[in-house]
């Protein structure tokens, strides 16, 4: 695979097709852990780890278990599972070789088991039927392009605090139309493209 | 008997529906709820998936609900989901297409829907397979009501068409702005702040408010329960979310039944 493309596949999945702005995956977390930009930033560390590890291991179940055994119709369940066991093992692995990154995350590690942009990714690869290299790539910089959504839009959300807005609007309609402000400026991105 | 099962159906239903309609009320699954809203045609088919989904689940979790071990629940119940997802996905690709195309890999993805693990985990695990597939069933229509209103907002504005058919009758043009992803975020947040407006309203009968308290009542001690039997280890994040929007969904209701009192 080309430089080219595994660039073209990387600024695909940060700008242009960006998981939460453009393609709506994981809107749950983005809304959820977006209050502050302390938590966001865990979030997206531990998005970051889970889903370039889950990407990883996805293709190698597709590539080596269910296309030679002709059980893709299993994809679904296959890839939840590999990815509750993956969030599972790393929360063990972390909580003893590194306690202080462990309990940075917190919470937000188990809580990835059903971020719908990390399963959603597995699935995309997949069906992109992507090699090795891409798929990893693909799944680092979706959760990269993650991670600079949810932390532009914590830190647009820390502001909001202050701002004034109808009583109606309060808790997450305000912040889903200031989510909205935010994939209008990402619409700027569409139809970039690398040769 | 028969007149207390019609009754207490009668609530599941309004609940699903209105007062703890899952996308609006309780905050739960919004990514399909934004991503397969661009037309009415593409919601009603996500709707009736979720429905089906979430009524066989909750069935098959709540027939199964002694036999499953506490400690790996969460685990078990995702299992159980994707094997009803994957079935529904099959049936989706060999009899409608056309819809199975369109809706693409959000089908696969309702297995990490938030709306379907809350169901399972704060209903399904603790009531009787009746119950829990009625509820199920009143959360999916819930579910595809919200979904509908939405996808017609967003449909008429945005392309200017019902269903694919044209009704702007070059009265105005389409707002090509609202069917992408923009729009998505705008709808969806004016329409939950309409709910939150009119939840925020004083309630009008007596009875009502009675009954909504004691709910309320009910689904503390469910919550507060959780709480207390959850320092087994089991910490998987559909607890901590589900927690989190429940403490997120009481505030209108305990707003409308202080106001309540007070008119009292």
């Amino acid at each position: 695979m080309s430089f080219t493309g595994l660039f073209s596949i990387a600024l695909g999945s940060i700008l242009v097709e960006n998981y939460i702005l453009v393609q709506f995956l994981g809107i749950c977390p983005f809304l959820g852990v977006s209050k502050k930009t302390d938590t966001a930033l865990g979030m997206s560390m531990a998005v970051i780890f889970v889903m370039t590890l889950s990407s990883i291991f996805t293709w190698m179940v597709n590539e080596w278990l269910l296309i030679p055994f002709e059980l893709t119709y299993m994809r679904t369940v296959a890839f939840i599972l590999v990815i509750a066991a993956l969030v599972q093992l790393v929360e063990l692995f972390l909580q003893k070789a590194a306690p202080a990154l462990y309990s940075a995350l917190g919470i937000y590690l188990p809580l990835i088991t059903t971020n719908c942009a990390v399963l959603g990714c597995a699935l995309q690869n997949a069906n992109a039927s992507y090699g090795f290299v891409e798929a990893v790539v693909s799944g680092f910089t979706a959760a990269v392009g993650f991670s600079l959504a949810l932390l532009l839009f914590s830190s647009v959300r820390e502001r909001l605090r202050f701002a004034d807005y109808p009583k109606a609007f309060e808790g997450f309609p305000i912040a889903l139309v200031s989510a909205a402000l935010l994939a209008l400026a990402f619409m700027g991105f569409s139809g970039l493209e690398v040769f | 008997m028969k007149q207390g099962f019609f009754k207490r159906t009668g609530r599941q239903l309004a609940d699903g529906l209105w007062y703890q309609n899952p996308n609006l009320v309780l905050l739960l699954g919004m990514c399909p709820t934004l991503a397969t809203t661009t037309s009415v045609m593409n919601a009603l088919g996500m709707g009736a998936s979720v429905t089906i989904v979430l009524t066989f689940s909750n069935l098959l979790i709540s027939l199964l609900r002694k036999f499953i071990p506490k400690q790996i629940r969460i685990a078990s119940f995702i299992v159980i989901i994707a094997g009803v997802v994957s079935a529904v996905d099959l049936l989706l690709q060999a009899y409608l297409p056309p819809i199975s195309e369109s809706l693409g890999i959000f089908i696969p993805l309702i297995v990490v829907n938030c709306v379907i693990l809350a169901r399972a985990e704060s209903f399904a695990s603790k009531n009787p397979p009746l119950a829990s597939a009625i509820d199920g069933f009143a959360m999916g229509l819930g579910f595809t009501a919200s979904l509908t209103v939405v996808s017609v907002i967003r449909e008429v504005i945005g392309a200017g068409s019902i269903f694919g058919v044209d009704i702007s009758f070059g009265i105005y043009k389409p707002m090509l702005l609202i069917v992408m992803p923009v729009g998505g975020f705008l709808t969806l947040g004016c329409v939950i702040a309409l709910m939150q407006h009119i939840m925020s309203r004083p309630k009008k009968s007596h009875s009502r408010a009675e009954d909504m308290e004691a709910a309320l009542a009910d689904y503390r001690e469910e919550a507060s329960a959780e709480l207390e039997g959850s320092d087994g280890k089991v910490r998987l994040g559909n607890e901590s979310e589900h927690a989190a929007s429940n403490n997120v969904e009481p505030e209108p209701e305990t707003r409308t039944a202080g106001k309540e009192e007070a008119n009292a």
